[in-house]
């Protein structure tokens, strides 16, 4: 059986990292941590740090999920499948270069449909070269469904592309037939389980094809309850066996208004915690991602927000760009960042709190707890809890601070009916912050207050400005301290 | 011979670079085949390649109107939701 990354050179300790980085970041070998280090999706860290875009070049796709309508374009929707324009080619290396130049923090620039990359190859391998030398110092990725996946492993490699995300619901012939009506394979629509053996087939080939040629591959799931939730286990285990670096497991986005077969059929997606349960699940020594947020085709700026509207083909067209004045721009702002990181990593390794899992007291000391936390970026508490659209949830316990996922907040939606009602928005976002003790911001006001610790979930803005993960332990130290985190068994507050 | 897009079409392009006499192009309010170029892809393929992609039921018809992927052939998604679906979620 292969190692997880069998070229990989790097092992053991070299530059102070030696796998202790905080977070998802453990179980990378160093030369993975290297390549992934300034990349939103991928790390962790650099997610608070750095912005990606995705264009949406490649509107073809050549299969039908189940979860999936290709008819639909709200602008208040976000999830993947739906942009508001489709660019040519041309269109979206000028988008990109225009981006880049406003954004410095932008390190990735990705194609991920709103179809399939892979469905629309020249579309989408013509923006990878153009960008390849119009500005180098980006990285480029692709996300598919991996049915033209081994085809393509030789352009992939040739254009640079050092990211391919394929999305893997199943191994399993008969829990595909559940999950992909059709594809189109040889000049032919292939309906059943035939063609869900060809997919298989061809997204595990082109894993390995992938790997081979050292491209990092993270391997997305739709977690499907009653369908897949447990089989992605195994899918687990068996894309890592194959060298994938990275399992994200996401949440099904199911909604009757979205006209997906899923929604239409009642099938429903996973509570957070359900989600939390089969990442801890799948983890294993694999490294999982835990704050993907599940980007819409077009999405354009940090994680967590979408600047498209500011990007418009429209107003694009009408910007001037210095290309190499915006590339010095990026890089030196990159090494900044970058030895800032540097800095914290090398703090938090002297710091000594990893160490302690390797001494694991004999009887521990204070349950577990889930903190909310509403940031926008640098990895600091500073949102108002009314502004976050989403909170990131970590658990603090004697071994430390440990990142869990984010939570979407219910947002008040730009009028359509079916985007929902403004009074339940705040008991929503009540509701997604289930299982959670405590929630950090920068403010909040009264009646959200009164609420939140009505639903035994302790609002704090005491440690606005301050590092997450520092407040968090002081916060689960205080806990401790005041007797609230008894040895008895978790307490599970809310179904 | 000549096979039509119509309305109900969402222009995701999945056709047009398959079609073997590019007789198909984007337009609005829908993409459109060129009747004069359509072959229906006899002797070229199997199957007519708009219609072997197309992930919209009842939107490519041939010249007597009659669908190719006609409702409930691609997705399971019943044309006419049934009663109690639209109970339940209410929207």
């Amino acid at each position: 059986m292969p190692t997880p990354f069998p070229t990989s050179t790097a092992s053991g300790c070299s530059s102070g990292r030696c796998g202790s980085s905080a977070g998802q970041m453990a179980g990378l070998t160093d030369d993975v941590a290297r390549r992934v280090q300034d990349h939103p999706c991928y790390s962790e860290e650099a997610h608070h740090h750095y912005a990606r875009m995705h264009v949406a070049v490649a509107p073809a796709c050549n299969i039908q999920c189940n979860y999936c309508n290709r008819k639909y374009d709200c602008s208040n929707e976000s999830r993947p499948g739906v942009v508001s324009e489709v660019l040519t080619p041309v269109q979206a290396v000028k988008k990109t270069l225009a981006v880049a130049a406003a954004i410095p923090q932008m390190s990735v620039l990705g194609i991920a449909g709103p179809g399939d990359a892979l469905a629309n190859p020249e579309r989408t391998f013509a923006v990878f070269r153009e960008l390849q030398k119009r500005a180098p110092d980006l990285k480029l990725c692709l996300s598919t469904n991996g049915l033209m996946l081994p085809e393509y492993v030789e352009q992939i490699v040739a254009a640079k592309v050092d990211h391919v995300t394929i999305t893997i619901n199943c191994i399993d012939p008969e829990v595909g037939t559940r999950i992909y009506p059709w594809i189109f394979w040889n000049h032919r629509r292939i309906h059943g389980r035939e063609a869900a053996e060809i997919l298989i087939a061809q997204q595990q080939k082109g894993l390995e094809m992938l790997v081979a040629r050292r491209v990092l591959v993270k391997v997305n799931s739709v977690m499907i309850p009653g369908i897949n939730d447990q089989h992605l286990k195994e899918v687990s285990r068996v894309v890592r066996a194959k060298g994938a670096f990275l399992h994200n497991v996401m949440p099904l986005i199911s909604d009757a208004a979205h006209g997906t077969y899923f929604g239409l059929s009642g099938q429903r997606g996973p509570t957070p915690e359900e989600l939390q349960t089969l990442q801890d699940d799948c983890a294993g020594d694999m490294a999982m991602m835990r704050h993907c947020r599940q980007c819409r085709a077009d999405a354009v700026g940090m994680l967590g927000e979408d600047r498209g509207a500011e990007f418009s083909i429209a107003k694009v067209e009408a910007m001037e760009i210095d290309e190499e004045a915006a590339m010095a721009k990026r890089l030196a702002l990159r090494e900044a960042i970058n030895a800032e990181l540097e800095v914290k990593r090398a703090t938090r390794h002297s710091a000594g709190s990893q160490v302690v899992t390797l001494h694991r007291p004999v009887k521990p000391v204070g349950r577990a707890v889930l903190m909310a936390v509403a940031s926008q970026g640098g990895g600091l508490i500073n949102q108002h809890f009314g502004h976050a659209r989403e909170f990131l949830v970590y658990e603090a316990s004697a071994s430390g601070v440990q990142f869990k996922g984010t939570r979407r907040a219910a947002q008040y939606c730009g009028g359509e009916a079916d985007c929902g009602e403004a009074e339940d928005v705040l008991q929503r976002t009540i509701a997604a912050l289930a299982g959670c003790e405590v929630v950090l911001c920068s403010r909040i006001g009264f009646e959200p207050w009164g609420s939140l610790e009505a639903a035994g979930i302790q609002p704090n803005g005491e440690h606005a400005l301050e590092p997450i993960e520092e407040a968090i332990e002081k916060v689960w130290a205080e806990m401790l301290k005041s007797g609230r985190l008894g040895d008895t068994q978790m307490s599970q507050r809310r179904a | 011979m000549a096979l039509e897009i119509i309305e109900g079409c969402v222009n995701c392009w999945a056709c047009l670079p398959l079609c073997p006499n590019e007789a198909i192009r984007e337009a609005r309010p829908h993409f459109e085949i060129d009747p004069l170029r359509c072959s229906e892809c006899v002797e070229a393929y199997a199957e007519p390649q708009c219609a072997a992609i197309c992930p919209v039921e009842g939107v490519i018809v041939d010249e007597l109107g009659m669908p190719l992927n006609p409702p409930g052939s691609l997705t399971g998604i019943p044309s006419v939701p049934p009663p109690q679906a639209s109970l339940q979620e209410g929207h």
